[in-house]
């Protein structure tokens, strides 16, 4: 049985294509997806993000035990801070990408991918057993919050004109990236996060589930002006996939490490231990075996997930990700390639197709998210 | 659009036939289901196509899918702008968004396909 997001109705409202995605109905498209790829570009898109895991982690051992549990440092987080880190298993394998929010001294809000919250709280729990210090608690509390991300260049004059959001209209334009704020509002709290996922500046608004329709349709409407544009999975995919931004599953997975998918500023090894350290200070003693890749396709075919990397007749990677960039107007691939190839003369095997790949930088699309 | 000359494949390829040729292409519903088509890949003028055999390929962002020969012949034509316009398929799929033409080898193949109130109902609308 699939699940639905509070937003369901409204999805379908705004003429949203639903499909299956991680367990939930979701909308992989309104308008259609480069349209909508383009307005978040261009202009602001509202997402429907609810699916997405909550974990609330509290208790006097908080930190520490998330500073055990994760890849990056949260020791230092400011009181409005948000943290981008990988969590690992033992082997350095991937458990999960996820944001950490310090709420409190006490208390953090983990936001997971929705495809790996019953592997991930299995996994937090595992951690927190392993632990001297203890005083933690964990609690899953994906059902209590409603997600919306609000993206795009014009996303600052969106939050400052919706009414729900009038409580901190004040502080939006001070917000860095990567800090947060938050009201009480009648139904509950409401937590604006500048974070996101497009490679734009934007918002993440975290909202109690009963007052989730209220703030979609006061973001739509008064994101009219801006032409604003409800955006799909499909946007999401394409979005992220110019910024380079990692999609758990494609380049990010049990089998590969944060080294090897490029995020070695999300590992800090001069931490004191943390459950896949061992692993990955190895990797870093002696090179990844594979690298993450950008790649520009000769012709106008996509090179899709799975589809082989071939050096001559030997196959040396994976394609992660690829498609048409609606952006860039090209045809670009991420791909795990073995590192001693990945310079080399390489081609992506396309259905029938040997098509010719040219090595580029990523992110293909440098983002603005900061600016 | 008049649906009445249009027959249909279960791989929702729709076939207008003139004479001995047919002209090809896809649903509005297949090009919805796709979503945004990005590049076809389509035979050559000269080719010989295989009734129910993919004779081209329809690369969408989010996926790729194969374009059935509804009726076997040789391709007449293959519409060019959609070459730099494969978005055509999308915004007018039973016009301006046709595939190729192909001169028909075997009218009996046409009695196998679809009309429209049968595809109607095959589609569930």
């Amino acid at each position: 049985m699939l699940k639905r997001t509070p937003l369901y109705d409204a999805h379908l409202a705004a003429g949203g294509k639903m499909v299956p995605f991680a367990g939930f109905e979701m909308p992989v498209s309104y308008a259609g997806g480069i349209e909508e790829h383009t307005a978040v570009r261009e202009r602001v898109g509202l997402f429907d993000v609810s699916h997405m895991g909550e974990f609330i982690v509290s208790g006097p051992d908080t930190w520490t035990y998330l500073n055990h549990v994760i890849t990056n440092d949260c020791s230092k987080l400011p009181p409005d801070g948000v943290l981008y880190t990988a969590m690992c298993h033992d082997n350095g394998g991937v458990v999960d990408d996820l944001l950490v929010t310090k709420l409190a001294e006490d208390r953090a809000l983990v936001v997971v991918n929705a495809s790996n919250i019953d592997k991930d709280f299995g996994h937090m729990k595992w951690a927190a057993s392993n632990l001297s210090r203890k005083r933690v608690e964990l609690h899953n509390a994906s059902d209590e919050w409603a997600l919306i991300a609000v993206q795009g260049p014009r996303a600052f004059e969106l939050m400052k004109a919706t009414p729900m959001l009038a409580p901190v209209r004040d502080q939006i334009d001070s917000v860095s990236y990567y800090r947060w704020r938050s009201f009480e509002s009648p139904g509950g709290r409401i937590i604006v996060s500048r974070t996101g996922y497009t490679g734009e500046r934007g918002f993440e608004i975290f909202v109690p589930p009963a007052r989730a329709t209220e703030l979609w349709n006061e973001l739509r409407a008064a994101g009219a002006p801006f032409g604003v544009a409800p955006a799909g999975l499909g946007a999401r995919d394409t979005l992220r996939f110019e910024a380079a931004l990692c999609l758990y599953g494609h380049e990010l997975d049990d089998e590969h490490t944060p080294l090897e998918a490029g995020l070695s500023w999300l590992v800090k090894l001069d931490k004191p231990e943390f459950v896949g350290r061992a692993a990955l200070v190895r990797e870093r003693e002696k090179g990844s075996k594979k690298k993450l890749v950008g790649f520009e396709l000769d012709g106008r075919n996509i090179a899709r997930q799975g589809y082989a990397v071939m050096r001559g007749d030997a196959m040396v990677g994976k394609v992660t990700s690829g498609t048409h960039a609606p952006t860039l107007k090209k045809s670009l691939c991420m791909a795990y390639v073995d590192a001693d190839s990945v310079d080399a003369e390489l081609t992506v095997q396309v259905r029938a197709h040997t098509v010719p790949v040219t090595r580029v930088p990523l992110p293909f699309y440098k983002s603005r998210a900061r600016d | 659009m008049d649906f009445k000359n249009l027959k249909f494949t279960k791989e929702h390829e729709w076939v207008r036939v003139d004479g001995d040729e047919a002209t090809i292409g896809i649903t509005d519903f297949a090009a919805g289901e796709l979503g945004d088509i990005v590049y076809v890949e389509l035979p050559k003028v000269g080719a010989n196509v295989t009734a129910m055999q993919s004779m081209g390929t329809i690369e969408a962002v989010k996926t790729v899918a194969d374009l059935f020969a509804p009726v076997s012949g040789v391709v007449t034509a293959i519409n060019g702008a959609l070459e730099q316009g494969p978005d055509l398929v999308n915004t007018d799929p039973f016009g301006d968004g046709w595939f190729v033409r192909v001169k028909i080898s075997n009218r009996k193949e046409l009695d196998g396909l679809m009309d429209h109130a049968a595809y109607q109902a095959m589609i569930g609308k």
